[in-house]
This record gives C-alpha cells, structure tokens and sequence, in this order.
C-alpha cells in the first residue's frame, strides 16, 4: 500500500506562486508523454475506427468511401424477395476466432492460476535448494514468446518430436500425432505453451501476496486444530484473494489479445485462430483493410468493456497504490 | 508418514524444475547436433557439434537482426525512462486537477490490444516514410512501455522521502534540477527495474515488428526466428532455429537470474506483464 504524502507545508501555503510554478511545470513535464502516447496509440486507435467505417483498402488507403456500418452488417434485398446478410456480426469465421479466443481465455487463466497456486504454495514452504527452484521457475518467463513457440513446436513434431517419442514408448499413443496441425489437438498445443510460459508470472504475483500474510493469523489457526486444507480455504485464500484477483485479471485481458504464439505455433488453422490473428490476417493478408480495421475495433470494444467492468469489480485503485 | 510426506513434496519440487527448464535445455540440445542426429530424439547430445551457431551467425542476415534487435530495444529503454522520470515526478510529487484521470488513463493504454492500432499505425508509419524502418518500431513500442514505465516509477517516486525535496525547494530549486539533481540519483533501483522490463518488452515484441518491417535487414530477432526457413519450403532447419533461439535467449536468461529480486518486485508493483 502506498499512501500519498502531503506536499511540504512551507512551500504551498507560504509560496503561492512557487505552487503556481510547480503546477506549470507539471504539464510541462507531462507533455512530451503525453504527446508521444496520443501519436502512438489515441490517434492510430481513432483512425483505426474511421477506417472500419469505410471501404479502404491495403493498397491504396487514400480512395476510400465512408461505407456506414457495411463492414459490421448490411442487407442485400434481392430481387426475389430475399434478403443477403453480410459483415462481420454474421461471418462465421469471426465467430469462430471469438469462440477460440474466449476458449483459450478461461482453460488459459484457470490452469495458469491453480497452477501458480500451487507452486507459489511451494515455493513459500521453507526448503534448502528453494532459491534455485525460484530461479528455474522465472526461465519461461524470461523466454520470448515467438522462440518458447518454436522450442514447443520442435517438440511436438510429428516425426521427429520427443513428445511422440515418448509418448510411443511409453505405450501412450498408438502413432505418432501431428500435434499443432490436427484439429482436436492444435487448441491443446497453444494452451500447453501459454500456460507453461505464463504460470510463473502467476506465480511471482500470488508468492508476493502469501509473503505478505502475517504468520501469525496461519499459526492461531493450526493451534486452533485447522487442518492445511482448512487454513488454505478458511484462512489463506480470503486472505490473498484481492492480490490473486488482479493478477488474473491481468492474465485474461492479455490473453484475450494473443496474436503471437498462436500464429507461430499454429499457423493458417481454424480451430486456434485468434481474434487479434483474424483481424491481422484480414488486414494484411487477405487485401480487406476496412474490415480487418472492423474487427479490430470490435476487439478493442470487447476487452475495453471488460476491463471497466473488472476494474469496478476488482477495486484496483487508480491511485497508484493498490 | 512424515518422510512420506517430505518425499511427496521434493517430487513435486522436481517436477516443477524439470517442466521449467526441460524445453530450454532440450533446445540448447537440439541445437548442439547437426546432419541427421538432429532427427533422434536423444535426452543428452552423443556429439557436440557448433556446425548450427556457425552457419546461423555467418549465412543470412541473423546477425544484423540482432543488432537491429539492440538498437531498437536500447533506443525504448532510453525513450521511455527519458519521458517516464519527468512525468513520474509530476504525477507523484505535484498536485494538479485531473491527475487521477490521467493516471487511469495512462494506465489504460496499456491494456490496449496492439491489434486495435495496427490499422491506424500502418497509416501514420507509411505517411511518415518509416515503413521498414526501425524507428517505426521504437515509436510503436512506446505504447506498451511507456505506461508501465509512468506507472511503477510514480508509484516509486512517492515513497521517497519528503524531506530532500523540501530542502531542496526551500534552497530555490527549480523542478528541473529537483529532478536531475535530488531525485534522478535516489531512482537508480526503479530504473533498473523499469529499464530491464522494457527491454525484455520490446526485445520479444512480434507483431508490429512483423507488421511494420518487410525485409531481412530491418527485421528484429523474434521475426527473423518464426521466419528462418531452409533451402526449400518443406525443409525446416530445426537446427538454425535452435541456435538462433538458444543465442537470443541466453542473454535475457543471465539478464534475468541476475536482476531477479528486482523484477519480481517490479512484476508485483506494476502488475503488467512483461
């Protein structure tokens, strides 16, 4: 917790004009970030709504027509009576990455958060050799997503991967199993590497808040007769829960923007396309600059909702301090 | 029971370290092996052969990737921590109307998909001429750094204390040199934590790298490494990979185990992942 300290007595009540001053300089040092923020992100994210409202394309952004919501929905009235619906509310591809997206968010944060539970438990017990084992733990972290994609992928081949190896071995698969190209497996792959790389970052967050907790209130409840998994439920996880919250929060909001790993490890596959490689791919490869634009702001819409609703729900004080 | 118990607990301890570290010590195998013992999975390389770091560092561009890697991820870190003290001392020490707002909104860029600028961005690094430039990349890389940057050095610069400010106004100092002179050398541990994490940021960034660059001499590492290919399409040099992957990772690993206490407090006081 931090907590603001008021600014010396002398120089506001006394100096006026010193705190007039200061002021002034404030925005003046404000201003150089402030400046580069709004060229970097406000404007491109205001023109990349524009341009979903027109029909602007890769190679020549400049000849385009305000559409309305084309890109979104529109009707086609036939001759015939019937009507053609078409854009992005009733693409089914799109659908398909907002499913994906939202599939891989929640198996994604759930195993990442048991998963950084327990380590975090492990690591907060009091063991020789625990140092080592924190060390070892921050090594996914530390590895670049797009080479923890290509190590996993080298892995999980289909002929040469150690994993298949194995698993043959061991008596565990009958053949050999194209892991990040087969339908039903190419979802479990991505969920592999992300939450291999992205639990001790979990785990970091809940080890800081269990460092935290007083001992005292643990062992007043083991001499009360708690057994562990009492004190863990009862006592610990109230306890931690706003620390765990905000980590998780951090956790989804991130991966409901995934573009890499999925698009190294599983490229041009339907049953993983995210909604941030759907609006890339539309963009950049398939020559639908507005409509990619369109998803984007859609994917931006989604995750800004739901980061007022978690922040209004998770208390995280915008202060600084939480 | 209890050595059970005790038992139970280092398998789980083992476990973990060897989950943690397998995948990168299975590379660094990997990319130890060359010709077809690569197409063997062995647990240990039977012959250690640098035949993969050779022709990873002499054929190709790889090496310029790693130094345009450098310059631009050193070009962030210098940017953000520039714009992020000055802005960190004004937002933690000086009171104005809107700060709070300001915070929350600094705060919520950073929770911005990269893809939702992607349109816009392309729009604004063509109308500039910086398409396949570098400095497309470092002023992209801002939108990520730099809120985090403001936020855990505000956070910082108000727990310092409130005394040499003040003797320091009370001596006439302008804010300018209250900065560079009271603040800037009491910094050094948040920066270091601040600086590392942006490094590490925008060392792995991918998609504005790969969006924004289109050729091999102005491409950045992470891109260089998903689209190293072999002589032919259906051939994919499993051993380069590894090598390359093994020689961009090893500095950030070093880098890591060294700074640890310091990123996992920063980890903690800025919640963002790095």
């Amino acid at each position: 917790m931090t907590r603001m300290k008021p600014l010396p007595e002398t120089a506001r009540a006394a100096h006026s004009p010193l705190t007039a001053q200061r002021v002034r300089s404030a925005w003046l040092f404000l201003a150089p970030m402030l400046l580069v923020l709004a060229a970097a992100a406000g404007w491109p994210l205001a023109r990349t709504v524009y341009f979903s409202f027109t029909d602007a394309s890769l190679a020549d952004l400049d000849a385009r027509q305000w559409v309305g919501f084309a890109n979104y929905f529109s009707v086609l009235h036939m001759p015939s009576g019937r009507n053609l619906y078409d854009g992005l509310l009733v693409d089914p591809v799109w659908w398909r990455a907002v499913w994906n997206t939202v599939r891989f968010t929640v198996i994604s944060v759930t195993c990442e958060t048991t998963l950084g539970m327990i380590v975090a438990l492990v690591l907060n017990a009091e063991f020789p050799g625990r140092g080592i084992v924190r060390a070892a733990i921050l090594i996914p972290w530390a590895i670049p997503t797009i080479v923890s994609a290509k190590m996993w992928q080298w892995m999980l081949n289909d002929q040469f991967g150690i994993i298949n190896v194995v698993l043959l071995n061991l008596g565990l698969i009958s053949g050999k199993i194209a892991w990040t190209a087969n339908a039903d497996t190419a979802m479990a792959a991505v969920l592999i590497v992300d939450i291999w790389k992205a639990t001790p970052f979990m785990t970091l967050l809940i080890l800081a808040a269990l460092q935290m907790l007083p001992r005292e209130i643990i062992e007043v409840a083991r001499l009360d007769g708690a057994n562990p998994w009492q004190i863990f439920w009862r006592v610990t996880l109230p306890l931690i829960r706003p620390a765990v919250m905000v980590a998780v929060i951090f956790r989804a909001l991130d991966a409901l923007r995934i573009f890499d790993l999925i698009y190294v490890l599983t490229p041009n596959n339907v049953h993983t396309k995210s909604m941030s490689v759907f609006a890339r791919e539309n963009l950049f490869e398939f020559d639908k600059f507005a409509y990619g634009s369109a998803a984007s702001t859609l994917l931006f819409l989604i995750l800004a909702l739901l980061t007022i609703v978690t922040i209004r729900i998770g208390r995280i004080s915008l202060d600084g301090g939480r | 029971m209890w050595i059970l118990k005790r038992t139970a607990f280092y398998l789980l301890v083992g476990g973990i370290v060897f989950v943690a570290v397998f995948p990168f010590y299975y590379a660094i195998v990997t990319s130890l092996k060359s010709g077809t013992d690569l197409f063997r999975a062995d647990l240990w390389p039977t012959t250690i052969s640098l035949a993969n770091y050779k022709s990873v560092l002499t054929e190709g561009s790889f090496v310029r990737n790693l130094l345009n890697s450098l310059f631009v991820s050193g070009a962030v870190v210098g940017l953000s921590l520039l714009l992020g003290v000055t802005a960190a001392y004004a937002l933690a020490r000086i009171r104005f109307r809107g700060r709070s707002a300001l915070l929350f909104t600094i705060l919520s860029v950073s929770m911005f998909p990269q893809v939702a600028l992607l349109a816009g961005l392309f729009e604004l690094v063509r109308m500039f001429g910086l398409y396949n430039s570098l400095f497309a990349l470092i002023f992209s890389y801002m939108i990520f750094t730099l809120p985090f940057t403001v936020w855990v050095l505000t956070t910082f610069v108000r727990d310092l204390p409130v005394e040499v400010e003040e003797a320091a106004i009370l001596d006439g100092a302008t804010p300018w040199i209250i900065i560079t002179r009271v603040f800037l050398p009491l910094m050094w541990p948040a920066l270091a934590t601040t600086g590392l994490l942006a490094f590490i940021g925008a060392w792995n960034e991918f998609l504005f790298a790969l969006t924004f660059t289109s050729n091999n001499a102005q491409r950045t590492v992470p891109v260089a490494i998903a689209l190293l290919s072999g002589n032919s399409q259906f051939e994919i040099p499993w051993g380069n990979i590894m090598a390359a992957s093994v020689i961009v990772t090893v500095p950030l690993v070093v880098l890591v185990l060294i700074f640890q206490r310091k990123i996992v407090s920063g980890l903690t006081a800025g919640g963002v992942k790095g």
